[in-house]
């Protein structure tokens, strides 16, 4: 067990499509580092990172399911410790 | 039927539930043993196989719908890339030999993987493992399409693409890769999850892939990192499963512990010494590098792995892999050791090389600055010399090569860089050479798999690959003129230039 928050992390194709996700997951996740690749938005937070349904239909200014996260994203770091209807948590378990 | 109103969509839980779980059923004419006969046999315990979480808790319908629209999405760029010519507007054709080395080595590896996930669906006794097979089955599937599809276009300009599955079968630094894969899908089928789904996909499928497809996206090869962040995208679900069946599987017994310990010792070593060939390329064989092998690892294994997921495991009793320590040891090493090689060897290879020129080896320099200035700038100034004097220098003979992960024998000693690293070991009155701790602790862990070994130096040597001399082999491979050596005068060399200064025709 470890006593420091580890990082956990999702890498997102970066496209138009995409900056609203980006965006509802800073909104949502202050403590958030982005760190751009080609390609690549690179997001890595202590703890976890939470994607909330409503923020990114918000963002985004139409509905979005969760299931949608999947032509985003291109890799992480943790686990996925929930996915249902309206959110989505990375974090690590122990 | 009338047409009433839609009815409200049932909530995902519920609806992953009814799809997965609920279409299991127990066998009533024959028993569970002989419907799962290869379950038992590798000492693993299985208690409860509803005690699997799927956390993508995805369904069919839900899955044919995104994978729809991953493949709408590539195939738009693929065709937007072929009408245009966009091949002209690569970094340089040189930046295509890390596709080739992509197509031989890797494509193969996913069709492989289709297959062996398949046999998971239907011999697993849990149905949602089984449904997260299927869907990763199919998947591979489409990588393997979607790659040969992208890596088609380039076919008809350029050499060294044309033969690959043959020459996956066949050729020397292939061997590399296959007998990993082979390794794992002659093994049960919970040894193949934790080598596989796991190891190689959790563990280091991100050091792998993210910084290649980063890499084709800066160096102007949209349909490369199109398919590949389109395969990622799926990768994130298999590495779920390799996650889940770890914890799946040290939640279910005590007993299975140290079974599975020691899987992850040989997967992580089997499998990181296979990415030595990746670390080459991405230090090496992109015009425009995008990110070193050493920092890759330093991000994506030891922050992400050993720094966040290691511990998560520690809970159930697991410690890192057994060799990690060497791994971190050569990390300043391994890419300019293998690409050594590769340079060395292009003539019998279906890619070309060249010594990095001073740009290129500034970055290097940057990014290794322990170690480039000191061990491997002056090897390629040496290769600058001898080419500056109308030579080129190829090793003329047969390396010897390592039993376990069949690289030849180049990698040094930890705390000396300019002493190779034997090992070797005895079984059945026969010396038996390997390249590392790692891998000589596989072999002794496995020696009767491991002797069984097709080593392509040893087949040639047998007589049993065309021939004795080097063009009689070269033609068994498929390698064609064009396809092998050194990259400045080659014909895509001389295509390229020929393209850019009009004075060649497209497609001629």
């Amino acid at each position: 067990m470890s006593d420091t928050l580890r990082q956990v992390g999702i890498d997102i194709q970066e496209s138009e499509e995409n900056r609203g996700l980006v965006a509802a997951i800073r909104a949502d996740n202050p403590e958030l580092t982005v760190r751009h690749l080609p390609g690549l938005v690179k997001i890595q937070a202590a703890g976890q990172i939470v994607i909330n349904r409503e923020t990114v239909e918000r963002e985004l200014g139409r509905e979005w399911e969760t299931g949608e996260f999947q032509l985003a994203i291109v890799s992480f770091a943790g686990n996925l410790s929930e996915w249902d209807d309206d959110q989505i948590i990375v974090k690590w378990e122990h | 039927m009338t047409q009433t109103a839609p009815r409200r969509k049932l909530p995902l839980k519920e609806r992953y539930a009814l799809l997965t779980r609920d279409l299991d059923w127990d066998p009533s004419y024959v028993t569970k043993e002989q419907l799962f006969p290869y379950t038992s046999y590798e000492g693993i315990k299985v208690h409860d196989w509803d005690g699997w979480e799927d956390p993508f808790r995805l369904t069919v319908d839900a899955y044919y719908k995104y994978q729809a629209e991953k493949d709408k999405r590539l195939y738009a760029v693929l065709d937007g890339f072929a009408q245009s010519q966009g091949h002209l507007g690569l970094a340089d054709a040189s930046y295509l030999n890390a596709i080739k080395l992509f197509i031989q080595g890797v494509t193969p590896l996913e069709y492989a993987a289709h297959r062996h996930f398949a046999y998971l669906a239907r011999y697993l006794e849990g149905p949602a493992p089984r449904f997260a097979a299927l869907c990763q089955s199919v998947d591979e599937l489409r990588h393997c399409q979607t790659q040969i599809h992208t890596i088609s276009n380039y076919n008809k300009y350029y050499g060294g693409f044309h033969s690959w599955s043959k020459m996956h079968d066949r050729v020397w630094y292939l061997s590399v890769p296959k007998s990993l894969f082979d390794d794992a899908m002659t093994a049960g089928p919970f040894e193949f999850l934790i080598s596989i789904s796991f190891s190689f996909e959790y563990l280091l499928t991100n050091l792998l892939f993210v910084p290649f497809m980063s890499g084709a996206s800066f160096n102007g090869d949209m349909p490369t990192m199109s398919f590949g962040f389109s395969a990622q995208s799926d990768e994130s679900r298999h590495m779920t499963l390799g996650l889940e069946a770890i914890k799946f599987l040290l939640e279910q017994d005590e007993g299975n512990v140290p079974i599975i310990q020691d899987w992850i010792d040989k997967w992580f070593w089997r499998a990181y010494r296979m990415s030595a060939l990746v670390a080459g390329m991405m230090d090496y064989m992109l015009p425009k590098p995008v990110m070193s092998w050493k920092e890759a690892f330093e991000l994506y294994f030891e922050d992400q792995m050993l720094g966040g997921l290691f511990p998560d495991l520690e809970f159930y009793g697991i410690r890192p892999p057994r060799h990690v320590q060497d791994a971190i040891a050569e990390k300043d090493k391994l890419s300019h050791e293998v690409y050594k090689v590769l340079h060395n060897f292009s003539f019998a290879a279906s890619f070309t090389t060249q010594a990095p020129n001073e740009q290129h080896m500034k970055w290097l320099a940057e990014q290794y600055p322990e170690t480039f200035d000191q061990h491997y700038r002056p090897v390629w100034e040496k290769h600058h010399r001898i080419e500056a004097n109308g030579g080129r220098m190829f090793f003329q003979g047969l390396p010897q090569l390592c039993q376990v992960c069949q690289i030849p024998m180049v990698f040094t000693e930890k705390d000396d860089p300019g002493k190779t690293s034997f090992r070797s070991s005895e079984f059945r009155d026969e010396q038996f050479h390997t390249c590392s701790e790692g891998c000589q602790w596989i072999f002794e862990r496995e020696p009767e798999k491991f002797v069984q070994a097709w080593l392509p130096v040893h087949q040639i040597y047998q007589g049993n690959c065309g021939g004795p001399s080097v063009p009689e082999v070269l033609e068994w491979y498929g390698i064609q003129e064009g396809d092998n050596g050194e990259y400045k005068g080659s014909l895509d060399h001389k295509s390229w230039i020929g393209w850019h200064n009009g004075d060649v025709e497209q497609g001629v």
